[in-house]
Protein backbone atom coordinates (compact mmCIF):
# COMPACT_ATOMS: atom_id res chain seq x y z
CA UNK A 1 0.00 0.00 0.00
CA UNK A 2 3.13 2.55 -0.36
CA UNK A 3 1.63 3.99 -3.42
CA UNK A 4 -1.56 5.49 -1.00
CA UNK A 5 0.74 6.86 1.93
CA UNK A 6 0.33 10.24 2.08
CA UNK A 7 4.02 11.16 2.61
CA UNK A 8 4.88 9.29 -0.13
CA UNK A 9 2.58 10.89 -2.98
CA UNK A 10 3.75 14.07 -1.72
CA UNK A 11 7.41 13.31 -2.25
CA UNK A 12 6.15 11.87 -5.69
CA UNK A 13 4.62 14.91 -6.94
CA UNK A 14 7.87 17.21 -5.41
CA UNK A 15 10.04 15.36 -7.51
CA UNK A 16 8.19 15.66 -10.63
CA UNK A 17 9.79 17.59 -13.15
CA UNK A 18 8.60 21.33 -12.97
CA UNK A 19 7.43 21.42 -16.31
CA UNK A 20 5.34 18.66 -16.52
CA UNK A 21 1.55 19.21 -17.09
CA UNK A 22 0.77 17.68 -13.81
CA UNK A 23 2.72 19.78 -11.49
CA UNK A 24 1.94 22.86 -13.00
CA UNK A 25 -1.44 22.00 -12.40
CA UNK A 26 -1.33 21.07 -9.27
CA UNK A 27 1.08 24.32 -8.24
CA UNK A 28 -1.47 26.66 -9.74
CA UNK A 29 -3.98 24.85 -7.35
CA UNK A 30 -2.82 24.78 -4.48
CA UNK A 31 -1.12 28.46 -4.75
CA UNK A 32 -4.60 29.21 -5.23
CA UNK A 33 -6.24 27.56 -2.84
CA UNK A 34 -3.43 28.49 0.37
CA UNK A 35 -4.45 32.24 -1.07
CA UNK A 36 -8.02 31.91 -0.92
CA UNK A 37 -8.06 30.60 2.51
CA UNK A 38 -5.70 33.03 3.66
CA UNK A 39 -7.64 35.93 2.09
CA UNK A 40 -10.77 34.93 3.50
CA UNK A 41 -9.89 34.16 7.00
CA UNK A 42 -8.37 37.85 7.09
CA UNK A 43 -11.91 39.29 5.68
CA UNK A 44 -14.12 37.33 7.94
CA UNK A 45 -12.07 37.61 10.95
CA UNK A 46 -12.04 41.29 10.51
CA UNK A 47 -14.87 42.02 9.18
CA UNK A 48 -16.66 43.00 12.83
CA UNK A 49 -13.84 45.51 13.43
CA UNK A 50 -14.27 46.97 10.18
CA UNK A 51 -18.20 47.42 10.82
CA UNK A 52 -17.53 49.15 13.97
CA UNK A 53 -15.52 51.49 12.16
CA UNK A 54 -18.17 52.39 9.63
CA UNK A 55 -20.65 52.63 12.40
CA UNK A 56 -18.51 55.08 13.94
CA UNK A 57 -17.96 57.29 11.01
CA UNK A 58 -21.80 57.37 10.14
CA UNK A 59 -22.27 58.31 13.53
CA UNK A 60 -19.69 60.83 13.17
CA UNK A 61 -21.38 62.48 9.65
CA UNK A 62 -24.80 62.53 11.53
CA UNK A 63 -23.30 64.37 14.90
CA UNK A 64 -21.89 67.07 12.04
CA UNK A 65 -25.13 67.31 10.26
CA UNK A 66 -26.93 67.82 14.00
CA UNK A 67 -23.97 70.51 14.74
CA UNK A 68 -25.68 72.09 11.72
CA UNK A 69 -28.93 72.70 13.60
CA UNK A 70 -29.17 76.43 13.98
CA UNK A 71 -27.41 77.39 17.79
CA UNK A 72 -27.34 73.67 18.91
CA UNK A 73 -24.18 73.75 19.74
CA UNK A 74 -24.50 76.50 22.34
CA UNK A 75 -27.76 74.20 23.67
CA UNK A 76 -25.16 71.37 24.07
CA UNK A 77 -22.56 73.82 25.87
CA UNK A 78 -25.36 74.84 27.95
CA UNK A 79 -26.78 71.56 29.27
CA UNK A 80 -23.15 71.00 30.67
CA UNK A 81 -21.93 68.81 27.58
CA UNK A 82 -23.90 66.17 28.01
CA UNK A 83 -23.39 64.19 25.02
CA UNK A 84 -26.64 63.79 22.38
CA UNK A 85 -27.35 59.73 22.87
CA UNK A 86 -29.53 58.00 20.33
CA UNK A 87 -32.34 55.99 20.80
CA UNK A 88 -34.72 54.27 18.17
CA UNK A 89 -37.87 54.81 18.93
CA UNK A 90 -40.75 52.61 18.14
CA UNK A 91 -43.51 55.05 16.54
CA UNK A 92 -46.42 54.24 17.48
CA UNK A 93 -46.09 53.33 21.05
CA UNK A 94 -44.01 55.99 21.90
CA UNK A 95 -41.19 54.35 23.88
CA UNK A 96 -37.46 52.92 22.98
CA UNK A 97 -37.63 50.19 20.36
CA UNK A 98 -36.99 46.65 22.29
CA UNK A 99 -35.46 44.82 20.20
CA UNK A 100 -34.21 47.38 17.41
CA UNK A 101 -30.72 49.19 18.08
CA UNK A 102 -29.63 51.83 15.78
CA UNK A 103 -27.25 49.01 14.63
CA UNK A 104 -29.80 46.78 13.03
CA UNK A 105 -32.23 49.48 12.39
CA UNK A 106 -31.15 49.54 8.79
CA UNK A 107 -32.35 46.12 8.50
CA UNK A 108 -34.93 46.67 10.41
CA UNK A 109 -36.21 49.07 8.03
CA UNK A 110 -35.52 46.76 5.11
CA UNK A 111 -38.26 44.24 6.06
CA UNK A 112 -41.57 45.71 4.53
CA UNK A 113 -43.58 44.58 7.73
CA UNK A 114 -41.63 47.67 9.44
CA UNK A 115 -43.76 50.14 7.24
CA UNK A 116 -47.40 51.34 7.91
CA UNK A 117 -49.03 52.20 5.11
CA UNK A 118 -50.93 55.31 5.61
CA UNK A 119 -54.37 55.66 4.78
CA UNK A 120 -54.91 58.60 2.38
CA UNK A 121 -56.82 61.08 4.69
CA UNK A 122 -53.91 60.52 6.96
CA UNK A 123 -50.95 60.94 4.73
CA UNK A 124 -50.93 64.78 4.48
CA UNK A 125 -46.89 64.61 4.24
CA UNK A 126 -47.28 62.93 1.24
CA UNK A 127 -44.88 59.84 1.83
CA UNK A 128 -47.06 56.77 1.28
CA UNK A 129 -46.15 54.98 4.19
CA UNK A 130 -44.10 55.58 7.16
CA UNK A 131 -41.73 53.46 8.85
CA UNK A 132 -42.23 51.85 12.34
CA UNK A 133 -39.30 52.76 13.73
CA UNK A 134 -37.39 56.09 13.85
CA UNK A 135 -33.84 57.12 14.77
CA UNK A 136 -33.66 60.10 17.09
CA UNK A 137 -31.48 62.04 19.16
CA UNK A 138 -32.18 63.24 22.66
CA UNK A 139 -29.92 65.55 24.83
CA UNK A 140 -30.66 65.36 28.47
CA UNK A 141 -30.21 67.30 31.49
CA UNK A 142 -30.28 65.67 34.28
CA UNK A 143 -32.70 63.02 34.00
CA UNK A 144 -35.07 64.91 32.08
CA UNK A 145 -35.15 65.56 28.00
CA UNK A 146 -34.15 69.16 27.06
CA UNK A 147 -33.97 69.01 23.49
CA UNK A 148 -35.30 66.33 20.95
CA UNK A 149 -33.74 66.16 17.27
CA UNK A 150 -36.51 64.10 14.94
CA UNK A 151 -35.70 63.62 11.67
CA UNK A 152 -38.88 64.37 9.60
CA UNK A 153 -39.37 63.63 5.69
CA UNK A 154 -42.50 64.67 3.44
CA UNK A 155 -42.80 65.60 -0.03
CA UNK A 156 -42.14 68.77 -1.82
CA UNK A 157 -43.03 70.36 -5.03
CA UNK A 158 -39.95 69.03 -7.08
CA UNK A 159 -39.27 65.72 -4.56
CA UNK A 160 -38.35 64.45 -1.55
CA UNK A 161 -37.50 67.05 1.78
CA UNK A 162 -35.72 65.46 4.65
CA UNK A 163 -35.28 67.41 7.63
CA UNK A 164 -34.08 67.27 11.22
CA UNK A 165 -36.30 69.38 13.78
CA UNK A 166 -35.15 70.14 16.53
CA UNK A 167 -37.81 70.98 19.75
CA UNK A 168 -37.70 71.72 23.35
CA UNK A 169 -38.02 69.49 26.74
CA UNK A 170 -41.63 70.85 26.48
CA UNK A 171 -41.69 69.26 22.78
CA UNK A 172 -44.31 72.24 22.16
CA UNK A 173 -41.48 75.16 21.47
CA UNK A 174 -39.20 74.64 18.28
CA UNK A 175 -35.53 74.89 18.47
CA UNK A 176 -34.75 74.75 15.23
CA UNK A 177 -34.32 73.34 12.07
CA UNK A 178 -32.10 71.91 9.49
CA UNK A 179 -33.01 70.29 6.32
CA UNK A 180 -30.76 67.55 5.27
CA UNK A 181 -32.32 66.43 1.96
CA UNK A 182 -34.00 68.93 -0.64
CA UNK A 183 -34.81 69.34 -4.56
CA UNK A 184 -36.63 72.16 -4.37
CA UNK A 185 -36.48 75.20 -7.04
CA UNK A 186 -33.31 77.08 -6.62
CA UNK A 187 -33.76 80.34 -5.80
CA UNK A 188 -37.12 79.84 -4.86
CA UNK A 189 -38.06 76.72 -2.75
CA UNK A 190 -34.57 75.43 -2.59
CA UNK A 191 -34.65 78.89 -0.41
CA UNK A 192 -35.66 76.12 2.52
CA UNK A 193 -31.93 75.60 2.98
CA UNK A 194 -30.75 78.93 4.24
CA UNK A 195 -29.91 79.25 7.68
CA UNK A 196 -31.90 82.94 7.76
CA UNK A 197 -34.99 81.08 7.09
CA UNK A 198 -34.30 78.04 9.02
CA UNK A 199 -33.33 80.44 12.11
CA UNK A 200 -36.84 81.68 12.15
CA UNK A 201 -38.04 78.34 13.84
CA UNK A 202 -36.40 78.82 16.40
CA UNK A 203 -38.71 79.87 19.71
CA UNK A 204 -41.94 78.89 17.12
CA UNK A 205 -44.60 77.09 19.04
CA UNK A 206 -45.59 73.53 17.75
CA UNK A 207 -48.68 73.18 18.97
CA UNK A 208 -51.60 75.15 21.11
CA UNK A 209 -52.57 74.66 24.66
CA UNK A 210 -55.13 72.24 23.95
CA UNK A 211 -52.11 70.06 22.38
CA UNK A 212 -53.61 70.46 18.62
CA UNK A 213 -51.04 71.28 15.84
CA UNK A 214 -51.10 74.60 14.78
CA UNK A 215 -47.38 74.97 13.56
CA UNK A 216 -47.32 76.52 10.13
CA UNK A 217 -45.37 78.12 6.65
CA UNK A 218 -47.12 81.66 6.66
CA UNK A 219 -48.06 83.10 3.32
CA UNK A 220 -45.81 86.56 3.82
CA UNK A 221 -45.05 87.62 7.31
CA UNK A 222 -45.67 85.47 9.99
CA UNK A 223 -48.54 86.02 12.36
CA UNK A 224 -48.21 84.70 15.98
CA UNK A 225 -45.88 82.26 17.42
CA UNK A 226 -47.14 79.20 15.54
CA UNK A 227 -46.06 80.61 12.26
CA UNK A 228 -42.88 81.36 10.28
CA UNK A 229 -42.89 83.93 7.38
CA UNK A 230 -43.58 82.56 4.42
CA UNK A 231 -40.90 82.42 1.51
CA UNK A 232 -42.15 84.46 -1.65
CA UNK A 233 -42.35 82.46 -4.96
CA UNK A 234 -42.49 79.04 -2.79
CA UNK A 235 -45.54 78.80 -1.70
CA UNK A 236 -46.14 75.13 -2.45
CA UNK A 237 -42.63 74.36 -0.83
CA UNK A 238 -43.81 76.51 2.19
CA UNK A 239 -47.20 74.19 2.13
CA UNK A 240 -44.95 71.29 1.84
CA UNK A 241 -42.93 72.16 4.89
CA UNK A 242 -46.06 72.94 7.08
CA UNK A 243 -47.92 69.64 5.99
CA UNK A 244 -44.72 67.72 6.79
CA UNK A 245 -44.44 69.21 10.43
CA UNK A 246 -47.90 68.99 11.11
CA UNK A 247 -47.72 65.34 10.15
CA UNK A 248 -44.95 64.15 12.41
CA UNK A 249 -46.02 66.26 15.57
CA UNK A 250 -49.42 64.32 14.98
CA UNK A 251 -50.77 61.05 15.89
CA UNK A 252 -49.20 59.06 13.82
CA UNK A 253 -45.75 60.49 13.71
CA UNK A 254 -43.68 61.71 16.57
CA UNK A 255 -46.91 62.31 18.65
CA UNK A 256 -47.11 59.38 20.91
CA UNK A 257 -43.32 60.20 21.66
CA UNK A 258 -43.91 63.39 22.47
CA UNK A 259 -46.44 62.59 24.77
CA UNK A 260 -44.07 60.04 26.46
CA UNK A 261 -41.37 62.91 27.19
CA UNK A 262 -43.88 65.45 27.78
CA UNK A 263 -45.19 62.83 30.71
CA UNK A 264 -41.72 62.41 31.91
CA UNK A 265 -41.05 59.27 31.08
CA UNK A 266 -37.88 59.19 28.87
CA UNK B 1 31.85 36.18 8.89
CA UNK B 2 31.72 36.43 5.40
CA UNK B 3 27.83 35.33 4.96
CA UNK B 4 27.18 37.78 7.30
CA UNK B 5 28.70 40.44 5.36
CA UNK B 6 27.18 39.89 2.04
CA UNK B 7 23.86 39.63 3.87
CA UNK B 8 24.82 43.32 4.93
CA UNK B 9 25.62 44.42 1.60
CA UNK B 10 22.32 43.28 0.39
CA UNK B 11 20.76 44.79 2.76
CA UNK B 12 22.33 47.88 2.25
CA UNK B 13 23.00 47.90 -1.25
CA UNK B 14 19.74 49.34 -2.09
CA UNK B 15 18.86 52.52 -0.18
CA UNK B 16 21.34 54.66 -1.87
CA UNK B 17 23.18 53.06 -4.32
CA UNK B 18 20.85 50.39 -5.54
CA UNK B 19 17.87 52.58 -4.57
CA UNK B 20 15.01 50.87 -6.50
CA UNK B 21 12.99 54.41 -6.76
CA UNK B 22 15.78 56.99 -8.01
CA UNK B 23 18.37 54.43 -9.68
CA UNK B 24 15.55 51.89 -11.39
CA UNK B 25 12.86 54.57 -11.28
CA UNK B 26 10.39 51.98 -10.08
CA UNK B 27 7.00 52.23 -8.33
CA UNK B 28 7.09 56.50 -8.69
CA UNK B 29 2.98 55.95 -9.08
CA UNK B 30 2.01 55.29 -5.77
CA UNK B 31 5.54 57.47 -4.25
CA UNK B 32 3.90 60.56 -5.67
CA UNK B 33 0.19 59.87 -4.73
CA UNK B 34 0.72 58.85 -0.81
CA UNK B 35 3.48 61.57 0.19
CA UNK B 36 1.02 64.82 0.80
CA UNK B 37 1.61 64.08 4.32
CA UNK B 38 4.40 61.87 6.47
CA UNK B 39 1.63 59.61 8.17
CA UNK B 40 0.59 58.34 4.85
CA UNK B 41 3.82 58.15 3.87
CA UNK B 42 4.85 56.15 6.82
CA UNK B 43 2.22 53.75 6.48
CA UNK B 44 2.70 53.10 2.99
CA UNK B 45 6.05 52.32 3.29
CA UNK B 46 5.56 49.76 6.14
CA UNK B 47 2.76 47.88 4.08
CA UNK B 48 4.90 47.44 0.98
CA UNK B 49 7.97 46.69 3.08
CA UNK B 50 6.01 44.13 4.85
CA UNK B 51 4.35 42.92 1.47
CA UNK B 52 7.85 42.62 -0.53
CA UNK B 53 9.58 40.91 2.59
CA UNK B 54 7.01 38.41 2.97
CA UNK B 55 6.25 37.86 -0.52
CA UNK B 56 10.23 37.06 -1.23
CA UNK B 57 10.04 34.77 1.37
CA UNK B 58 7.38 32.77 0.28
CA UNK B 59 8.45 32.73 -3.19
CA UNK B 60 11.46 31.44 -2.36
CA UNK B 61 10.66 28.92 0.00
CA UNK B 62 8.71 27.25 -2.68
CA UNK B 63 10.96 28.79 -5.62
CA UNK B 64 11.80 25.25 -6.84
CA UNK B 65 8.34 24.16 -7.11
CA UNK B 66 7.18 27.30 -9.50
CA UNK B 67 6.81 25.79 -12.55
CA UNK B 68 8.52 28.77 -15.19
CA UNK B 69 5.26 28.66 -17.39
CA UNK B 70 3.49 29.94 -14.68
CA UNK B 71 5.41 31.41 -12.12
CA UNK B 72 4.78 35.12 -12.60
CA UNK B 73 1.12 34.26 -12.03
CA UNK B 74 1.90 32.65 -9.30
CA UNK B 75 3.97 35.12 -7.66
CA UNK B 76 1.20 38.00 -8.59
CA UNK B 77 -0.99 35.92 -6.78
CA UNK B 78 1.00 35.67 -3.57
CA UNK B 79 2.08 38.96 -3.54
CA UNK B 80 -1.92 40.13 -4.15
CA UNK B 81 -2.93 37.94 -1.13
CA UNK B 82 -0.26 39.18 1.02
CA UNK B 83 -1.45 42.78 -0.44
CA UNK B 84 -5.39 42.07 0.53
CA UNK B 85 -4.63 40.71 4.14
CA UNK B 86 -2.78 43.78 4.89
CA UNK B 87 -5.77 46.07 3.14
CA UNK B 88 -8.17 44.40 5.51
CA UNK B 89 -5.77 44.66 8.71
CA UNK B 90 -5.45 48.29 8.05
CA UNK B 91 -9.20 49.15 7.74
CA UNK B 92 -9.50 47.29 10.75
CA UNK B 93 -6.86 48.81 12.98
CA UNK B 94 -6.40 52.27 10.96
CA UNK B 95 -9.52 53.07 9.78
CA UNK B 96 -8.77 56.65 9.19
CA UNK B 97 -5.63 56.43 7.80
CA UNK B 98 -6.79 53.54 5.21
CA UNK B 99 -9.57 55.98 3.90
CA UNK B 100 -6.89 58.19 3.23
CA UNK B 101 -4.81 55.87 1.66
CA UNK B 102 -7.49 54.49 -0.54
CA UNK B 103 -6.34 52.72 -3.55
CA UNK B 104 -2.53 52.74 -3.43
CA UNK B 105 -2.42 50.42 -0.55
CA UNK B 106 -4.14 47.96 -3.18
CA UNK B 107 -2.05 48.53 -6.04
CA UNK B 108 0.74 47.53 -3.97
CA UNK B 109 0.31 44.56 -5.87
CA UNK B 110 1.15 46.52 -8.91
CA UNK B 111 4.44 47.95 -7.36
CA UNK B 112 7.01 47.08 -9.77
CA UNK B 113 9.25 46.88 -6.76
CA UNK B 114 7.65 43.40 -5.11
CA UNK B 115 7.28 42.08 -8.34
CA UNK B 116 11.03 43.08 -9.69
CA UNK B 117 12.50 41.74 -6.31
CA UNK B 118 10.31 38.18 -5.98
CA UNK B 119 11.11 37.75 -9.71
CA UNK B 120 14.91 38.59 -10.02
CA UNK B 121 16.14 37.49 -6.94
CA UNK B 122 14.30 35.54 -3.97
CA UNK B 123 13.33 32.50 -7.50
CA UNK B 124 17.23 31.99 -7.46
CA UNK B 125 17.99 32.54 -3.60
CA UNK B 126 17.39 30.85 -0.03
CA UNK B 127 14.61 32.17 1.71
CA UNK B 128 17.20 34.46 4.06
CA UNK B 129 18.86 36.02 1.57
CA UNK B 130 15.63 36.73 -0.54
CA UNK B 131 13.62 38.69 2.90
CA UNK B 132 17.25 40.60 3.82
CA UNK B 133 17.35 41.97 -0.04
CA UNK B 134 13.53 42.97 -0.06
CA UNK B 135 13.77 43.89 3.47
CA UNK B 136 16.84 46.47 2.15
CA UNK B 137 14.54 47.57 -1.54
CA UNK B 138 11.41 48.06 0.85
CA UNK B 139 13.46 50.52 3.48
CA UNK B 140 15.06 52.52 -0.07
CA UNK B 141 11.57 53.11 -1.02
CA UNK B 142 10.43 53.95 2.34
CA UNK B 143 13.34 56.21 2.71
CA UNK B 144 12.34 57.96 0.12
CA UNK B 145 8.81 58.28 0.42
CA UNK B 146 9.88 59.54 3.83
CA UNK B 147 12.00 62.25 2.15
CA UNK B 148 9.33 63.58 -0.57
CA UNK B 149 6.99 63.27 2.61
CA UNK B 150 8.87 65.13 4.87
CA UNK B 151 9.68 68.21 2.23
CA UNK B 152 5.88 68.22 0.78
CA UNK B 153 4.20 68.29 4.43
CA UNK B 154 6.77 70.51 6.04
CA UNK B 155 6.57 73.04 2.67
CA UNK B 156 2.96 72.68 2.13
CA UNK B 157 1.19 72.77 5.21
CA UNK B 158 4.11 73.54 7.83
CA UNK B 159 3.34 70.54 9.56
CA UNK B 160 5.27 67.08 10.36
CA UNK B 161 3.23 64.15 11.23
CA UNK B 162 0.71 66.91 11.71
CA UNK B 163 2.74 68.64 14.81
CA UNK B 164 2.57 72.42 13.60
CA UNK B 165 6.40 73.16 13.08
CA UNK B 166 6.16 76.43 10.99
CA UNK B 167 3.70 79.18 12.38
CA UNK B 168 1.69 80.02 9.70
CA UNK B 169 0.96 83.38 7.83
CA UNK B 170 -2.61 82.68 9.00
CA UNK B 171 -2.71 82.22 11.91
CA UNK B 172 -0.54 85.09 12.96
CA UNK B 173 3.20 83.91 12.31
CA UNK B 174 5.68 84.16 9.42
CA UNK B 175 5.13 81.10 6.85
CA UNK B 176 2.74 80.91 3.82
CA UNK B 177 2.19 77.69 2.65
CA UNK B 178 3.35 76.68 -0.70
CA UNK B 179 -0.45 75.07 -2.17
CA UNK B 180 1.54 73.27 -4.73
CA UNK B 181 3.18 71.37 -2.46
CA UNK B 182 0.31 69.19 -2.06
CA UNK B 183 0.08 68.94 -5.93
CA UNK B 184 1.26 65.92 -7.43
CA UNK B 185 3.28 67.93 -9.69
CA UNK B 186 5.18 68.83 -6.85
CA UNK B 187 6.41 65.31 -6.12
CA UNK B 188 7.75 65.09 -9.53
CA UNK B 189 10.35 68.31 -9.12
CA UNK B 190 11.14 66.94 -5.71
CA UNK B 191 11.59 63.31 -7.02
CA UNK B 192 13.62 64.64 -10.21
CA UNK B 193 15.60 67.08 -7.87
CA UNK B 194 16.29 64.01 -5.42
CA UNK B 195 17.55 61.88 -7.87
CA UNK B 196 19.80 64.44 -9.72
CA UNK B 197 21.35 64.95 -6.56
CA UNK B 198 22.14 61.07 -6.00
CA UNK B 199 23.45 60.74 -9.41
CA UNK B 200 25.81 63.56 -9.35
CA UNK B 201 26.96 62.64 -5.95
CA UNK B 202 26.94 59.07 -7.61
CA UNK B 203 27.78 59.78 -11.23
CA UNK B 204 28.20 55.85 -12.17
CA UNK B 205 24.42 55.42 -11.66
CA UNK B 206 23.55 58.37 -14.12
CA UNK B 207 22.83 56.48 -17.60
CA UNK B 208 24.65 56.27 -20.87
CA UNK B 209 22.44 58.75 -23.20
CA UNK B 210 20.79 56.63 -25.72
CA UNK B 211 20.91 58.96 -28.51
CA UNK B 212 23.93 60.89 -28.11
CA UNK B 213 23.85 64.42 -29.24
CA UNK B 214 26.44 64.91 -32.31
CA UNK B 215 27.98 68.00 -32.90
CA UNK B 216 26.30 70.37 -35.13
CA UNK B 217 29.76 71.98 -36.45
CA UNK B 218 30.99 68.89 -37.34
CA UNK B 219 28.04 67.71 -39.11
CA UNK B 220 27.94 70.65 -41.13
CA UNK B 221 31.28 70.34 -43.05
Amino acid sequence: MADLDPLFLWRRFLTLPNESRTKTLAVAFLVSAVCAVMVTAATVMLRPIQAQNRAAEQQARLEALIAAVPGISELVAQSGGDALSTVVIDLDAGTAAKDVTPETLSAALAEPANWTTLPAADDIAGIGSRPDYAQIYLLREGETVSLAILPIVGTGYNGRIQALLAVRGDMRTLAGLAVTEQAETPGLGARITEPLWQQSFAGKSIADDTGAVRFAVARGKAGGEHEVDGITGATRTGNAITRMVQFWAGPKGYGPLMAAIRRGEF
Amino acid sequence: MAATEGLWTTLTAPLIRQNPVTLQILGICSALAVTTSLDTALTMSISLTVVVVLAAGIISLIRRHIPASIRLIVQIIIIASMVIVIDQALQAWFFELSQRLSVFVSLIATNCIVLGRTESFARSNPPLPSMVDALGSGLGYSLVLLAIGTCRELFGSGTLFGFQVFALADQGGWFTPLSLMLLAPSAFFLLGGLVWAVRSLWPEQADAAEFPLHDLGEERR
